[in-house]
């Protein structure tokens, strides 16, 4: 929607021929995407399309054919810390970590920065209070994890990959269980930071929450169906067909939004 | 800032060392002739040896074996990230109790092998097949990436060579009781050799240990988490397996098959205070110290002049202040996961 103002972006990632397995499943085939600098872009797609595995395959995460290039470099040229600095990435919830406080939770994202053993500086200190503000979970830092709700949860491990404060941020899933407003908050963070020139990419199902990103990513079978613009029709089709026409989007009042079609059930 | 996170586990720590060393200065007092050695320790030769020979060697080793213990039980649990994690997961314990069976009964067997057996003792068999049991580990489940795997090799080389121990027992049954003292656990033998060894062993685990915690820390998270700040997490699980290995190693080399310290020492400091990694580590291990160190003082008083194998009594005291602390408090505190 703000693409128009934006002068021409570079390649923030990108990459090619990537083929992943998870077991003896091949996930991911033959794929190649470049995401856009300065951008948010929005992985959409079924269940077990492989959105999760390419967003870990672009973070680094795991072993995978094909090349990815983090801004221009391949990825496995970056130093890891340097990588880490580059590159955020916030998982679907591993579980555990309840014995953490909230705020150890947030500072774990600060080890990028810190030379090894060194204590945080106060820059540190003030990422992670700006991030844990900015996701509401202030109010809780000396709470442990095991202490909270699963929404409150995923604000704290969304303020975690936050207060990396890297250009690039990667996030799979990150409204699971935040409820309305909190959601709204989220699109608040991320049209902050994309402002601010971060690229963010975010797997996701909320599709109308995906219809307000910059560009679409529609994927199926762990193929990319459709790369396009938010606001182009066919982009909105190729979303239609990848769920076999059993969502419709809709305008309402400026806005996208995605609803179920019960009558081709 | 931070009051709160940075006061409590400093009290903890200092209350830890004072407790001990006040167990310490107990056990300098407690056994046959009681508090009369204590006395006249610079007057008699008999009551020095008996207080600096037999009784202080013996209350610092339990503290030390104690404080490895607890070491590696937080080492455990943080690492593979499950609150039933204990220090004999990897197959330590199986590998240490074959490794005496085997020393005891060439020792009795072979005459060729006894001067070499003696020259390393018992304490070396122990602790070369609790090592080689870990790497066996290790070889069964192809490196640490794979937690479960890791875990599941170390039940399999558990019950494998606890099987070969129970042979080499079948064969040779005289060996049985001492067999049975080691798998108690007893602190009755240890000497200052015993405890500067443990001790160097403790520093250096503690050492590594403390600059590993950020592993600890992001591996709470899940491993991919911990990958994708930075963190190398493969050779630094390595580094910890091998901190795991050395710290239960060494005690059980000296003190048999302790049951409990390792398990119960990291949830006695978690219900009390918060903390990451590094502190809970050096907390734990200050705990289990202090743990071992009053459960030996028990051990030598409770039947006095009889004396109740420790590892007894650190089952019977540490389950029940396991069970305890899971009624008192709610089950997110003790760690209700599986």
């Amino acid at each position: 929607m703000t693409a128009a103002l934006k002068p021409a972006s570079t390649v923030a990632l990108r990459a090619q021929g990537i083929g992943a397995r998870l077991g003896n499943a091949q996930v991911l085939q033959g794929l190649d995407l470049q995401i856009e600098a300065a951008r948010w872009t929005s992985i959409v797609g079924p269940n077990g399309a492989g959105k999760s595995t390419l967003l870990k395959v672009l973070a680094g995460l795991i072993t995978h054919t094909g090349v990815v290039h983090l801004q221009g470099q391949p990825l496995a040229a970056w130093p890891a810390r340097q990588r880490a600095q580059q590159l955020a990435w916030l998982g679907q919830s591993e579980g555990a970590g309840d014995d953490l406080t909230v705020w150890d939770v947030a500072l774990l994202g600060r080890l990028p920065h810190q030379a090894w053993l060194s204590k945080p500086r106060p820059e540190d200190y003030a990422a992670v209070e700006h991030a844990l503000r900015q996701t509401q979970a202030w109010d809780w830092r000396e709470r442990t994890l095991g202490q909270l709700s699963g929404g409150e949860r995923q604000r704290v491990l969304l303020a975690r990959a936050l207060s990396v404060q890297a250009p690039v941020l990667l996030m799979d899933e990150p409204l699971v269980n935040l409820d309305p407003p909190h959601q709204a908050d989220w699109l608040h963070i991320v049209r902050t930071l994309v402002a601010q020139g971060t690229t963010v990419v975010s797997v996701l199902h909320e599709i109308s929450m995906a219809l307000q990103a910059d560009t679409l990513v529609v994927m199926a079978q762990g193929r990319i169906c459709h790369q396009g613009s938010c606001a182009d029709p066919a982009s909105h089709r190729a979303l239609e067909a990848v769920f076999d026409a059993r969502i419709a989007i809709h305008t309402v009042q400026g806005q996208w939004v995605a609803l179920p079609c019960a009558s081709n059930a | 800032m931070k009051q709160w996170v940075r006061q409590r586990p400093l009290a903890l720590a200092a209350g830890l060392a004072l407790l001990s060393l006040l167990l310490l200065a107990l056990g300098a007092c407690v056994g046959s002739t009681g508090l009369q050695s204590v006395r006249e320790v610079w007057s008699d030769a008999v009551s020095q040896q008996i207080v600096w020979d037999i009784r202080l060697p013996r209350s610092a080793g339990a503290w030390a074996a104690g404080a490895l213990l607890g070491l590696a039980g937080a080492v455990a649990q943080g690492l593979f990230r499950n609150p039933l994690a204990d220090p004999y997961l990897l197959g330590s314990a199986a590998g240490a109790s074959l490794g005496v069976c085997v020393a005891l009964a060439l020792l009795g067997a072979s005459p060729v092998a006894a001067p070499w057996l003696l020259q390393i003792g018992t304490t070396g068999a122990a602790f070369v097949g609790a090592t080689a049991a870990v790497l066996l580990t290790l070889a069964l489940a192809r490196g640490v990436q794979q937690t479960l795997r890791l875990l599941l090799a170390g039940v399999v080389v558990g019950v494998v060579l606890g099987a070969a121990s129970s042979l080499v027992l079948l064969v040779q049954p005289q060996l049985m009781q001492a067999m049975q003292g080691f798998m108690l656990g007893s602190t009755a033998l240890v000497g200052w050799g015993a405890c500067v060894l443990m001790l160097g062993g403790w520093c250096l685990c503690m050492a590594l240990a403390w600059g590993l915690s950020p592993v600890l820390d992001g591996l709470s998270l899940g491993e991919s988490t911990a990958a994708s700040l930075g963190l190398p997490v493969v050779p630094m699980r390595m580094a910890l397996v091998l901190v795991l290995a050395l710290a239960t190693g060494t005690a059980v080399a000296h003190t048999g098959l302790i049951a409990f310290v390792g398990l119960a020492a990291p949830h006695l400091v978690r219900a009390m205070v918060r903390a990451g990694h590094a502190r809970l580590v050096l907390l734990s291990s200050l705990m289990g110290g202090a743990l071992l160190l009053g459960a030996d003082l028990l051990a030598r008083s409770l039947l006095a002049p009889q004396e109740l194998p420790v590892g007894v009594l650190t089952a019977v005291l540490g389950g029940g202040y396991l069970l305890w602390l899971m009624h008192r408090q709610n089950p997110v505190t003790v760690g209700s996961k599986p």
